[in-house]
């Protein structure tokens, strides 16, 4: 965070400046206009890309609202370190949530499947800290580039008391005029970096020397081999099937989840132009690597509607 | 991104420093399905090689399963997301897709053709930068095409890009082509188009897309994405005078106060010399702060936050401008509106209306006329619904800083929120001010309503019965007025029956008749408060949004709404008029509670239960509620 910004404006804006300045105005929106904001923290370099965006919309304040960060207990331990040395360098309020009913029920990905793992802990879990805190805007970081029925989402996507998102419902939104309105117990999630690709959030990392989980660059890790994707055993909660032996590899996350959840690519890209140049000759899309969106046709769109992010 | 891989593969850090650099274009295309729009966009995102694996495979089992291209690729599958287009094989709603090149990145709005989704391409023409809009040449110019047009000028989108498609179709015929550009030059010149490019190109076959196509040597221009690489975009919002709506007042201690915006036209530098809207305030630049540090320039489509000179008043919905050219203040309004919601717009009913970052309340007075948006026809009209566009005069509550949208997007272009189901019910954008907002001033007198009350040893309020026909409205407002008036207070009753006969005879029972039936009343209402008067008005008055216009209307505890609940059924029962019989048999359209809603009070100062209580009893707690709650003998 050392570069100094040109103090002359260039010719044209680039594009990652325009999306920049986008990004800033729509939390600035929000901090004006909310009651109470909150920004989910999921760790991984979207999050970290929000993270950066607020300290400069609100600079030289702080940002007006927490981090929350739903917990699953199941994320990497990269992560967890992360999320701590974060909140403290910042200054951020971090708030951790874990749905007691999973805890009371150990739920996990192992015995419960991905579907339902996913549903208790983050689906339910964040619906819990939403009404537990009275929070009635959310930042997510979101973006359109991930999946066909993001791609048709608003930035202020609004959500009824039950937290549930109506996809054929969605309020016009023109211009730069986001309508931040709603009825008590209802409230809106909102995605500033909706307008960017995977390329442009490592870019901007790269250009403002943004802090990321070490997980994204390659390193030799211990993983298993298991229903075609490459699972790291990342603690020893993890069960091994008989004759599965953790391999040595060199591997890293394109993106990061719950670890058992979360498959690696072999890779040997350890620093961040190798990352960029790895991902923009790969042909593999970003979330290949997560479970959830293959459990069924439209299951994002469907997961959505129930209040999931 | 295919012709980028070997730079990419030899050379990361030559091929990121390029990257950087690239601007960014946001355009829409529009066109039905079958104008191959959404084969347009597929082919676009396959041309630069977007389309990763494990997605192409996904679709080619997706194109078997529903696809409508017999087995091969059906690019529109990739892009239309919801489940219930997909099924339908229709877009609903705008999607936005992404792709770079290596001069530029894109971002494409993927709009709806049909006319019931008209409110999703405005929603998506009104960030774009270019258009592309989609002709079927086989078909030529069609309604569709029309409706288009008109809305991406109605948009002020600067760059229109006119795709001749499925040439292919009509083997490349440079005459049929020349027709449709014969035929759309006429209708551009109509509705104001006056700088277009036309390109013929077979998206499916994938000519004149991303390079010149053999097929068509008779065309000289340019391929759709090497006009799309070149066109100007923000070209000259910088040349423009400086304007930064503030959105955040910046304040981490007593000793920094800045203003947080995004510079929508113009530049800023310290020492500049900048005035507030609407307060006319003036002061100079002192520091452009951002997170990494200050700058000695900011331009158009920057997020900033400004420090100033002297400590003057601004706050969040003010508008700082260049000092010498500001923008012009006013509270009236001619402006074009695009409605959004299923409930029609309705002329007098106060709505939200959000411009920058300004929120005030404001009302269509008068709409001028509607368009046909196939025919560009103008039409009477009374109201607006769903989709439909018109011309209306506007009244705002307090006046606002702003520009023709012709001239500044964002001071210029608005969207109305109803106050009630919060939701986004009709975008608009501003022509000019009335002249008559800035010649009509209030006159003070000097006999005020304080002293008018004094006089009559009372204070001046309204008691607004609401409540089904029949429910008994009238007759414990006349209950109450006689105890009044025996207590020596002195009072007046409109009764909405009355009313009809004289002051409103020339309304009728239709929702916008309704909304200034009782537009007029708690006008009316007003002034006999201002005179110090206890005014009963016994009104059905069904609609949420007008009672809190008439409540609006009032001082702070002036207005006391009672709410007499008399279910349908026995409302119904009673029947004294005579006219549930008339409504239910089909004589009496609009009649409320059969075939016109009743919205019932929420927040009612007063619920009067007529099932459990007499008429006696109701009046009775109504006087003592003003006895007791407010102390209305001053």
């Amino acid at each position: 965070m050392q570069a100094k910004a040109p103090a002359i404006a260039p010719e044209t804006l680039t594009h990652l400046q325009r999306l920049e300045a986008e990004s800033i105005h729509i939390m600035r929106e929000v901090a004006a206009e909310a009651e109470r904001p909150v920004m989910l923290y999921s760790i991984g370099k979207d999050s970290a890309v929000m993270l950066h965006l607020a300290a400069k919309a609100f600079y030289p304040s702080k940002p007006p609202f927490p981090l929350l960060h739903v917990d699953t207990t199941w994320k990497f331990r990269a992560m967890y370190e992360m999320r701590e040395r974060m909140a403290k360098e910042l200054g951020f309020e971090l708030l951790v949530h874990k749905n007691p009913e999973a805890v009371e029920r150990n739920i996990n990905p192992f015995d419960h499947g991905s579907a339902l793992h996913t549903d208790i802990w983050k689906t339910e879990g964040l619906k819990q800290a939403l009404d537990k805190y009275g929070f009635d805007a959310a930042f997510g970081g979101a973006r359109r580039d991930e999946e066909k029925s993001r791609a048709k989402e608003r930035i202020f996507s609004f959500r009824s008391a039950q937290h549930r998102w109506d996809p054929k419902n969605q309020r016009p939104e023109l211009w730069r005029l986001y309508n931040t309105r709603k009825n008590p117990g209802e409230s809106i999630r909102v995605f500033p970096i909706s307008n960017w690709t995977e390329l442009d959030i490592w870019q901007y990392i790269h250009l403002e020397n943004i802090p990321i989980v070490p997980l994204y660059f390659s390193q030799v890790r211990p993983v298993v081999e298991r229903d075609g994707a490459l699972i790291m055993v990342d603690d020893d909660r993890m069960p091994l099937r008989p004759g599965e032996v953790p391999m040595q590899k060199s591997v890293r996350f394109r993106t990061l989840g719950c670890y058992p959840l979360t498959g690696a690519v072999e890779s040997t890209a350890a620093t961040l132009p190798e990352i960029i140049q790895e991902m923009l000759l790969t042909t593999t899309s970003e979330r290949q690597g997560r479970m959830i969106d293959h459990d069924q046709a439209a299951s994002m769109e469907k997961k959505k509607q129930e209040g999931y992010f | 991104m295919a012709h980028q891989s070997a730079l990419i593969a030899e050379d990361i850090e030559t091929y990121l420093s390029a990257h950087e650099r690239k601007s960014l274009l946001r355009f829409l295309t529009c066109g039905s399905v079958d104008d191959g729009k959404s084969t347009l966009i597929g082919r676009l995102l396959y041309d630069s090689k977007m389309i990763f694996e494990d997605q192409l495979a996904a679709l080619e089992a997706d194109s078997k399963k529903v696809g409508t291209q017999g087995g091969d690729i059906d690019f529109a599958l990739l892009v239309d997301g919801l489940a219930a287009e997909r099924e339908q094989g229709i877009t609903i709603d705008v999607a936005y897709r992404f792709f770079s090149t290596d001069k530029r990145k894109f971002i494409v709005a993927d709009t709806p053709g049909h006319e019931q989704y008209t409110r999703n391409m405005v929603t998506g023409a009104s960030t774009a930068d270019a258009a592309v809009i989609l002709i079927d040449a086989r078909k030529g110019v069609l309604t569709q095409t029309r409706r288009h047009s008109y809305l991406v000028s109605l948009l002020g989108i600067r760059h229109v890009v006119l795709a001749v498609n499925k040439m292919d179709l009509v083997g490349w015929d440079r005459q049929v082509y020349d027709a449709i550009l014969q035929e759309y030059a006429d209708f551009a010149a109509q509705i104001g188009i006056k700088d277009y490019t036309a390109i013929p190109m077979s998206a499916l076959k994938g000519d004149n897309i991303t390079s010149r196509s053999e097929a068509a040597p008779w065309y000289e221009g340019p391929a759709l994405m090497q006009l799309l690489e070149t066109l100007p975009v923000e070209d000259d919002l910088r040349e423009q005078p400086f304007r930064m709506p503030v959105q955040w007042v910046n304040r981490p201690n007593l000793d920094f106060r800045g203003f947080s915006g995004l510079i929508s036209t113009g530049t800023v530098r310290p020492g500049d010399k900048i005035k507030a809207l609407p307060s006319g305030r003036e002061s100079t630049i002192d520091r452009i702060v951002t997170f990494r540090g200050d700058l000695d320039e900011a331009v158009a489509g920057q997020s900033v936050t400004l420090t100033l000179k002297d400590e003057i008043d601004i706050s969040r919905g003010d508008v700082i401008s260049e000092a010498g050219s500001p923008p012009p203040t006013a509270d009236q309004f001619e402006a074009t509106i695009v409605w959004m919601d299923d409930e029609a717009m309705l002329p007098g009913r106060p709505y939200l209306l959000k411009v920058g970052t300004r929120v005030v309340s404001a009302q269509v007075t008068e709409p001028k006329y509607k368009v046909n948006v196939n025919t560009l026809e103008h039409l009477a009209a009374k109201r607006l619904e769903l989709n439909e566009i018109g011309v209306c005069n506007l009244s705002l509550d307090a006046p606002i800083a702003f520009d023709a949208y012709a001239e500044n997007h964002d001071l210029g272009g608005f969207i109305l929120i109803d106050r009630i189901s919060n939701r986004t019910v009709g975008a608009g954008m501003l022509h000019f001010a009335l002249r008559r907002s800035q010649n009509i001033h209030w006159q003070a007198l000097d006999v005020d309503k304080a002293s008018r009350a004094a006089l009559k040893g009372q204070r001046g309020r309204v008691v607004w019965l609401t409540g089904l026909s029949g429910s008994g409205k009238s007759t414990i407002a006349n209950l109450v007025e006689k105890r009044l008036h025996a207590d020596g207070r002195h009072t007046y009753l409109l009764d909405g029956d009355n009313v009809r006969h004289g002051l409103n005879k020339d309304l009728g029972f239709t929702d916008e008749d309704r909304v200034e039936n009782i537009r007029r009343v708690a006008e009316v209402a007003k002034l006999m408060v201002d005179a110090g008067l206890i005014v009963l008005v016994s009104f059905i008055s069904p609609f949420r949004a007008e009672r809190r216009l008439a409540r609006d209307l009032q001082a702070e505890g002036d207005f006391v709404e009672v709410y007499v609940n008399t279910p349908l059924a026995v409302a119904e029962g009673r029947d004294v008029k005579g006219l549930y019989k008339k409504a239910r048999a089909g004589e009496l359209k609009n009649f409320t509670g059969i075939d016109s809603p009743y919205e019932a009070p929420e927040n009612a100062e007063i619920v009067i239960d007529t099932t459990a209580m007499s008429a006696a009893d109701a009046a009775e707690k109504i006087v003592a509620w003003l006895e007791g709650e407010l102390d209305y003998s001053i």
